[in-house]
C-alpha cells in the first residue's frame, strides 16, 4: 500500500510536469514568440482555458503527500520554508498575471504583468526542480526527521543543477508547444527557438542524468528510465530539426516525465536522504499514514483519477486546435461579427467595449 | 515575539485574505449560473449579457481566490509540520480529495466555461458554469471536514499519542461539519447576493439599464433574504454544537466567569476583556444567552472559571481561556451585521413589492455600501470559531504552541509575514480596483434578431 503512494505521487509529479512544464515554458517564452501585442495575446491564449487545471496537478500532489506520508510533508515542506515562500509567490505573480493583464489597457500594465509571468514561470520550475533534486542528494536532517540546514543549505550543486534543467526542459518544452498550437510566424519562430534550445538541453540532460546515476549508486550502467530520458532527450534534439512538431512535443513530454521519474525510482524507499546519517534519512514506510487511511484514499483515488483524466483529456480535445495572432488583430473576426462599436485611435488594443466581455 | 506567534498572525493574516475571496467565487459561480440558465431557459438576451458581465467579475475573484488557497495547503507544512506529522492521516486526507474531487472539476470547468463560449453546444456549455459551481461548493465541503475535525475530533483512536483515522464517515457526519458547513454555503451566497445586489445598484443610480439591472438587482435580493434567514439560525443550531464540545469557546462570547442559569446576553458591554472579570454590562436581555447555546429558556452555561479549573485537572497545567475580547466583540459583530444585512434585504424586498426598486436612491445607496457587511461579518464569524479554539490547535489534543515547526526560525517566519503581507497588499488592491472599474463598465452590447442563433463569442486573455 505504501509503495502504491509512492507510485501514485511519482505520478502526480509527472503529470504536473508533462502538463504544467509546458506552462511555464510558454509563460518563459510568450513575450519572444509573440513579438507584439497580438502575438503575446495568442501566446498566452494557447494555454489560456488549459494552466489552471495543470496546476491543481502540483496542489493534489502536495496534498497526497500530507496524507499519505505525513512525516514526508512536514520535514520537506518545513525545510524549504523560504523557498517554498518564494515559489508561492511566483506561482502567485504568475496565476493572476494570466487573469490580470487584458483587464487594463495600457501598455506599461500589460508589460508589467508580462514580465511578472516570465520571472514567475522561470523561478517556479527552477525552485521545483531544486526542491527534488534535494530529495535525493540528501540534505542535513536529524534523528527526529527536523530539517537542520539553513536557506542556502538548499542550494548545493546538485539541486541548483536539477533546477537549471528543468527550467531547460520547461523552456523546450513550452516551444514545442507553440511551434504546435500557433501559426504562421509565431510557429517559425516557436520552432527556431526549440531548435537553438534543443542541444543545449540534451546536453543538461545527459549531464543531470550521469549526475542523478551517481548519486544514486546503484550500479556502474543506466536503469533504464535514466537511458529513457536520455533517448528522449536526444531524440526531441533531432525531431525539432526535422519537420514533425507532434513527434518534437511527444518526446519532450517523454523528457520530461523521465527525469522526473529518474529522481524518483533512484529514490525508492527512501523519500528524503539524510546527509547526516543514512538512517535518519525518511523513507516510506517511516513516514507513511495509518492503513485505513490509505485505503481510503486508495478508494477516492480509484474513484476519481479515471473522471478526471476524462474531462482534461475531453478539454485538450475541445481546445485543440492552433491559435493564430490574427484573432488578436485589433476588429478582427469574432469581434466583428459581435457588431461591437469600435473606437478610433488604438491601434494594438481591443476595443474598450469588448474588453468589457471578456476576461 | 515567537515563532508561534508570529505563525499564527501569518495563518490568521492569510486565512482572513483568502476569505475574502472564496464566498464570492461560491456565491457568484451560483447565480451566474442560474443567470446563465435563465438565458438557456427563456432565451431573453439580457440574462446573456448579465452572465457574461457577473461572469468576469467572478473570474477577477476566482484568480485569487486559487492563488490564495494554494498558500494555505502549504502553510500546514511549512509553519505547523510539527501538527502536521502527528495528524496528516487524519487532515491530510480531506485534503487530497478535495484537490483530486473538487479543484480539477472547478478548474477545468472554468476553462471550458470561459474559452468555450463558441466552442461547445449551448446545453453542454451551461453544464460547465454548473461544473464550476459544483466545484466551489464540494471544495468547502472537504476544508470543513479537515477544520471541524479540529474543533471537535472524532472517528480516531490513539496510537502510541499518536491519533489514527479509523472512520471516515465520521468525518463528514461530525455535526460541527455537517452545520458548519450549511453555514459557510449559505454565507457565501449571502456574500455573492450582496456583492451582486451593489453592483446592480450602482448601475441603477448610475444610469446603467434599468430594465437589464432590475432583473439582477430582484435575483440578488431573492437569494439574499432567504440565505441570510438561514444562516442565522443555522449559526444558533451551530453554537448550540460548539457548546457543548467547545464550551470555553461560548462562555468566552458572552464574557460568562461565573456558571450561570438561566443566562442573560448582554447587547454590549464597557470594559471587560481577558483579566477585567467584572465587566458594565449594558441592555443585559435575559434567558437569551440560555436560548442560544442550549437552546432552552433555563439552560446552564459554565463559566470561564469552572471551566478553566476543570481543564487544569484533565489536561495538566496552563491556561485554557480562549481570549475573550476577540471572543465577545467578534460574536457581537457578526450577529448585529447579520441583522443589519437581513433589514436590508427586506427593506428591498418590500421595495420590489412596491414597484420603486430602481428608483429608491436611498435603498440603493445603502445597497452598494452595505456590500462590505458579508465581509465583516464573515471575518468575525472566522475569528470566534479559530480564536476560540485557542490555545487548541485540536480540541483536547494538540497545543497550539506544540504544532509550529521546530525546524524554521523566528527570522523565516518574520521574512515570510512581510512578503505576504506586501503580495496580499498589492494583489487585495489590485483586484478591488479591477472589481470596481468592471462593476462601473456598461454591459455588453445586446445581440440583434440576426445574431440570436449565432454562437457567443468566447472570452480570452
Amino acid at each position: 500500500m505504501v509503495t502504491f503512494w509512492f507510485i501514485a505521487i511519482t505520478v502526480l509529479w509527472m503529470g504536473f510536469f508533462i502538463l504544467e512544464g509546458f506552462d511555464f515554458g510558454v509563460g518563459m517564452l510568450h513575450d519572444f514568440v509573440g513579438a507584439d501585442e497580438p502575438g503575446r495575446r495568442a501566446a498566452i491564449n494557447t494555454i489560456g482555458p488549459l494552466w489552471d487545471g495543470n496546476e491543481v496537478w502540483l496542489i493534489v500532489a502536495g496534498a497526497a503527500t500530507f496524507a499519505a506520508f505525513p512525516g514526508w510533508y512536514a520535514t520537506w515542506f518545513s525545510g524549504f520554508y523560504l523557498a517554498l515562500v518564494l515559489l508561492l509567490a511566483a506561482l502567485i505573480v504568475r496565476g493572476v498575471a494570466f487573469e490580470y493583464r487584458g483587464k487594463r489597457d495600457a501598455a506599461r500594465w500589460r508589460r508589467t504583468w508580462d514580465a511578472a509571468l516570465t520571472v514567475g514561470s522561470l523561478l517556479a520550475p527552477l525552485l521545483l526542480g531544486v526542491a527534488l533534486g534535494d530529495l535525493l542528494h540528501g540534505l542535513p536532517i536529524n534523528a527526529s526527521h527536523e530539517y537542520t540546514g539553513s536557506f542556502w543549505t538548499l542550494l548545493q550543486p546538485y539541486g541548483v543543477f536539477t533546477g537549471i534543467t528543468f527550467v531547460a526542459i520547461c523552456l523546450l518544452h513550452g516551444a514545442t508547444f507553440l511551434s504546435l498550437k500557433t501559426t504562421g510566424d509565431m510557429r517559425q519562430r516557436a520552432r527556431r527557438l526549440a531548435q537553438r534550445i534543443a542541444p543545449v538541453t540534451g546536453l543538461l540532460v545527459l549531464a543531470f542524468v550521469s549526475w542523478t546515476h551517481a548519486i544514486a549508486g546503484k550500479g556502474a550502467l543506466l536503469n533504464p528510465v535514466e537511458f529513457g530520458a536520455v533517448l528522449a532527450a536526444f531524440a526531441a534534439v533531432w525531431l525539432v530539426y526535422t519537420r514533425s512538431e507532434g513527434w518534437a512535443f511527444a518526446a519532450t513530454t517523454v523528457t520530461i516525465a523521465a527525469c522526473v521519474l529518474a529522481i524518483f525510482v533512484d529514490l525508492y524507499p527512501r523519500l528524503m536522504v539524510s546527509s547526516t546519517s543514512p538512517a535518519f534519512s525518511l523513507t516510506v514506510h517511516n513516514t507513511a499514514s495509518g492503513r485505513y487511511a490509505l485505503t481510503v484514499m486508495t478508494v477516492v483515488v480509484v474513484i476519481f483519477l479515471p473522471f478526471v483524466l476524462a474531462y482534461q483529456a475531453w478539454s485538450y480535445y475541445i481546445f485543440r486546435r492552433r491559435v493564430s495572432r490574427h484573432e488578436f488583430l485589433p476588429r478582427s473576426g469574432q469581434d466583428a461579427r459581435a457588431a461591437v462599436p469600435t473606437q478610433q485611435g488604438r491601434p494594438v488594443s481591443q476595443p474598450r467595449s469588448t474588453r468589457s466581455r471578456s476576461g | 515575539m515567537l515563532n508561534v506567534d508570529l505563525a499564527r498572525w501569518q495563518f490568521a493574516f492569510t486565512t482572513i485574505n483568502h476569505f475574502l475571496f472564496v464566498p464570492v467565487t461560491i456565491g457568484l459561480a451560483f447565480l451566474t449560473a442560474l443567470l446563465q440558465t435563465a438565458w438557456h431557459r427563456s432565451g431573453r438576451d439580457e440574462y446573456l449579457r448579465l452572465t457574461r458581465f457577473f461572469g468576469t467579475l467572478l473570474v477577477i475573484n476566482v484568480a485569487i481566490g486559487v492563488v490564495t488557497g494554494l498558500v494555505q495547503e502549504f502553510e500546514f507544512g511549512m509553519n505547523w509540520s510539527a501538527y502536521s506529522r502527528l495528524v496528516g492521516n487524519i487532515f491530510g486526507a480531506p485534503l487530497a480529495i478535495e484537490g483530486l474531487g473538487a479543484f480539477f472539476l472547478e478548474s477545468t470547468f472554468l476553462g471550458l466555461w470561459l474559452f468555450g463560449w463558441d466552442k461547445l453546444p449551448r446545453r453542454i456549455h451551461l453544464l460547465t458554469i454548473w461544473a464550476v459551481a459544483a466545484g466551489s461548493v464540494l471544495s468547502a465541503a472537504f476544508i470543513m471536514a479537515a477544520n471541524s475535525w479540529m474543533q471537535h475530533p472524532v472517528g480516531y483512536v490513539m496510537v502510541h499519542g499518536q491519533p489514527q483515522l479509523t472512520d471516515i464517515w465520521a468525518l463528514l457526519t461530525n455535526p460541527v461539519f455537517v452545520w458548519g458547513y450549511a453555514k459557510v454555503l449559505l454565507a457565501s451566497l449571502v456574500t455573492g447576493a450582496a456583492v451582486m445586489l451593489a453592483v446592480s445598484a450602482w448601475q441603477l443610480r448610475h444610469g446603467g439599464d434599468a430594465g437589464v439591472f432590475t432583473r439582477s438587482t430582484r435575483l440578488a435580493l431573492v437569494v439574499l433574504v432567504p440565505a441570510i434567514l438561514f444562516a442565522m439560525l443555522v449559526g444558533d443550531e451551530l453554537g448550540v454544537i460548539e457548546a457543548q464540545y467547545q464550551p470555553m469557546k461560548i462562555a468566552a462570547a458572552e464574557a460568562q466567569w461565573t456558571t450561570c442559569q438561566p443566562c442573560s446576553f448582554s447587547l454590549f458591554q464597557i470594559g471587560g476583556g481577558n483579566r477585567d472579570q467584572n465587566p458594565t454590562q449594558i441592555l443585559a436581555i435575559p434567558h437569551l444567552l440560555s436560548l442560544l447555546a442550549t437552546n432552552h429558556w433555563n439552560g446552564k452555561v459554565v463559566g470561564l472559571n469552572p471551566l478553566q479549573a476543570q481543564y487544569s485537572k484533565a489536561f495538566g497545567r496552563g491556561y485554557y481561556v480562549p481570549n475573550v475580547f476577540i471572543q465577545y466583540w467578534s460574536m457581537r459583530v457578526m450577529a448585529y451585521i447579520g441583522v443589519l444585512v437581513l433589514l436590508i434585504g427586506l427593506w428591498g424586498l418590500w421595495l420590489i413589492r412596491r414597484k420603486k426598486l430602481a428608483t429608491s436612491r436611498r435603498f440603493l445607496w445603502v445597497a452598494i455600501w452595505g456590500s462590505a457587511l458579508p465581509f465583516l461579518m464573515n471575518t468575525a464569524g472566522w475569528l470566534l470559531t479559530e480564536s476560540g479554539r485557542q490555545p487548541w490547535i485540536i480540541q483536547g489534543i494538540m497545543l497550539t504552541k506544540n504544532a509550529v515547526s521546530p525546524s524554521v526560525s523566528t527570522t523565516d517566519v518574520a521574512i515570510s509575514l512581510g512578503a505576504f503581507v506586501l503580495l496580499y497588499a498589492v494583489l487585495g488592491v489590485v483586484d478591488f480596483l479591477l472589481m470596481l472599474k468592471y462593476s462601473r463598465e456598461q454591459l455588453p452590447p445586446s445581440r440583434s434578431q440576426t445574431e440570436a442563433d449565432a454562437p457567443v463569442p468566447a472570452v480570452q486573455y
